[in-house]
C-alpha cells in the first residue's frame, strides 16, 4: 500500500493530543516560521497542563495581523489561554514590553526553564539522534549550570545537558510530500528541521503538498522518516482582482480583515 | 564621581557603530546583536567583504530593507526583513549554533549592562524587572573567536558599567575581548583592562574616573580613529 502521511485537517492532525503532553514547537520568534494552524488546533482541542519547548513565548496574533501575516497565531495562543504548565524556552520575555508569558510567570501560573538557544537546539537534537546527553561549554559560571554535572575535557569545562524527550513536535515547512519529505523557505527554517523527528509524533504543517518525486532529493532538508503527519494550510489568495472561491479562505480573509480593523481602531 | 564628566559630550550611537565596524576585517564572519551592534552592518569599510551570520539560520544576508518591503521569510534575529544577496545560505537551528559554538564565527558584537575587568559580562537580566531572556547571548559570548561589547561607559545616573566584579547575573565568564563605549576603546587582557583609545576632548584620566578597575594606559593610546 502506498505510504500516505497526509491528513486532511489540522484538528485530525492533533486528535490524539492529551493533557500533560510535552510538545516541541518549531520556529523562532517571527510568525512566518511557526506552525500556526496546528497551534490553533491544539487550542481548539482543549488540552491543558502542557509542557512546551520553543525558542520564544510568542508576540500574539494582533502583532502579526498588522504586519499582514495570513496565519497570525504563535505560542501566545497557548500562553494567554493558560494551557501551559511548564515552558522550556530560550527567549521567554521581551526587553521592549511585558508579554503575556511574563504576566503568567509573575502570577505564579507557569513554570519556566530557560535554556540557552544553542543548548536548546542540541538537547532537542540529542533526543532525535538517540544520544544520552551532550557536553556543552555554554552556561559555565551562570545560573544555567545549577544542578548539572561538570566535566573537564581537554582542559575545558563542560556541562552535561540531557535530551528533551517529547510526545509531539509541531513544525512548519514550505513544501512536503506524502512520505513526509520537507523543504523550507528562507529564515522560516530555524527550529523546524531540528525538532522534526525529536518527538514520538512529528506533525508538519506545510504551505503546499506536492507529488512524490517533485522535491529534488539533493535539496530535501528533512527526510520523511522523521515526519509522521503532513497537513496543508488553506491557500492564501491575492486580495486584489482575483476572485476568491474557496469558502474557508473567504471566511478567514473576512475574519482577518475584521480583526485588522478592530486592532487598528483601538 | 565628577558631575560635569556625565554632562560632557560623548560619542553617539552611529559613531560607536562606525568604530566597531573598523574591526570587521576582510573575509570575517560576524554576528551582530540587537541595538547599536546591528547599526555596524551599515559601516563595513569599503572594499571589504564581510559575511554576517544571524542566529535564526542565515549567513551572508544583505542590508535591512525599507519598512513594508522584503519577505517575512527573510529576516534577521531582530525580525527585520533583509535583502538577499549572492552567496547567502540558510540552515536550521542546530547548524546555526554549531557555527556559533564550534568557533566558526570570527566576531560576535553585543550590548551589555556590565563588563568586569576579567571579561565577565552581564547582558540578559533586565535589571529593573529582575527577569530576562538568555536567547543566543550565552552561546555567542562563549563561542565566537572574538567578543566585542558595545555599550555606554556608565549608566544614566553615573554608575560604573565597567566594574571589578559583576553585580548582575553573568551571561558568560571571561569572554569579552574588547569594549567599545561612548568615550573609550578598551582591550580586555590577561594583565587587565588596557585603554587603547579615547573620545575627542577626553583624557585617559577622565576615562579612568568613570571606570571602576584601574586601567592600563597603552603606550600608543590616543584619540579614537574611525577609518
Amino acid at each position: 500500500m502506498p505510504i500516505n502521511k497526509i491528513v486532511s485537517s489540522f484538528d485530525e492532525a492533533v486528535a490524539d493530543m492529551f493533557d500533560g503532553a510535552t510538545i516541541l514547537v518549531g520556529g523562532f520568534g517571527t510568525v512566518a516560521s511557526i506552525a500556526t494552524c496546528l497551534l490553533e488546533a491544539v487550542y481548539r482541542k482543549g488540552v491543558k497542563d502542557l509542557t512546551t519547548v520553543s525558542n520564544a513565548s510568542g508576540f500574539g496574533a494582533d502583532v502579526w495581523k498588522l504586519q499582514g501575516a495570513p496565519f497570525p497565531e504563535d505560542m501566545d495562543i497557548l500562553v494567554r489561554n493558560e494551557r501551559i504548565k511548564k515552558a522550556i524556552v530560550s527567549a521567554p520575555v521581551s526587553a521592549l514590553y511585558v508579554n503575556n508569558f511574563e504576566q503568567l510567570l509573575r502570577a505564579g501560573k507557569v513554570e519556566l526553564e530557560m535554556v540557552p538557544q544553542g543548548t536548546l537546539a542540541e538537547r532537542v537534537r540529542a533526543a532525535k539522534a538517540g544520544l544520552g546527553g551532550v557536553y556543552v561549554p555554554v552556561g559555565i559560571g551562570t545560573v544555567v549550570e545549577e544542578g548539572k554535572e561538570k566535566k573537564v575535557i581537554d582542559g575545558r569545562e563542560y556541562l552535561l545537558e540531557l535530551p528533551i524527550k517529547a510526545d509531539f513536535a509541531l513544525i512548519h515547512a514550505h513544501k512536503g510530500d506524502r512520505w513526509g519529505n520537507l523543504v523550507y523557505n528562507g529564515t522560516s527554517r530555524t527550529f523546524n528541521p531540528t525538532m522534526a523527528g525529536a518527538a514520538k509524533v512529528t506533525i508538519a504543517e506545510v504551505d503546499e503538498i506536492v507529488e512524490l518525486g517533485e522535491l529534488d532529493p539533493e535539496h530535501i532538508i528533512t527526510p520523511g522518516v522523521y515526519v509522521d503527519r503532513v497537513v496543508e494550510r488553506p491557500k492564501v489568495y491575492d486580495t486584489g482582482d482575483t476572485e476568491i472561491t474557496d469558502k474557508q479562505a473567504l471566511e478567514s480573509l473576512k475574519k482577518f480583515q475584521d480583526d485588522v480593523k478592530k486592532a487598528t481602531d483601538k | 564621581m565628577s558631575e560635569n564628566l556625565l554632562e560632557k559630550e560623548k560619542l553617539d550611537r552611529q559613531v560607536m557603530a562606525l568604530r566597531t565596524a573598523k574591526e570587521f576585517e576582510d573575509g570575517l564572519c560576524v554576528n551582530l546583536g540587537v541595538g547599536i551592534p546591528m547599526l555596524a552592518s551599515n559601516f563595513v569599510p569599503a572594499g571589504r567583504e564581510v559575511i554576517f551570520h544571524s542566529e535564526n539560520g542565515v549567513m551572508g544576508y544583505g542590508e535591512i530593507t525599507l519598512p513594508g518591503e522584503g519577505s517575512l521569510d527573510l529576516v534577521n534575529a531582530g525580525g527585520q526583513t533583509v535583502h538577499p544577496q549572492p552567496g547567502m545560505v540558510f540552515f536550521g537551528h542546530d547548524e546555526s549554533f554549531a557555527i556559533v559554538r564550534g568557533g566558526h564565527l570570527d566576531i560576535s558584537v553585543m550590548g551589555a549592562y556590565q563588563v568586569s575587568e576579567k571579561g565577565d559580562m552581564a547582558n540578559y537580566m533586565i535589571p529593573e524587572r529582575k527577569i530576562g531572556t538568555i536567547g543566543g547571548a550565552m552561546d555567542l559570548a562563549v563561542g565566537a573567536k572574538k567578543c566585542i561589547i558595545v555599550m555606554n561607559h556608565v549608566t544614566k545616573t553615573g554608575e560604573f558599567r565597567i566594574v571589578k566584579k559583576l553585580n548582575y547575573l553573568p551571561t558568560a565568564l571571561n569572554c569579552v575581548d574588547m569594549i567599545v563605549t561612548d568615550i573609550a576603546v578598551i582591550d580586555v587582557t590577561d594583565k587587565g583592562l588596557v585603554l587603547k583609545e579615547f573620545a575627542p576632548g577626553w583624557t585617559p584620566e577622565e576615562v579612568q574616573q568613570l571606570t571602576e578597575p584601574t586601567l592600563i594606559i597603552d603606550p600608543d593610546c590616543g584619540e579614537i580613529t574611525l577609518m
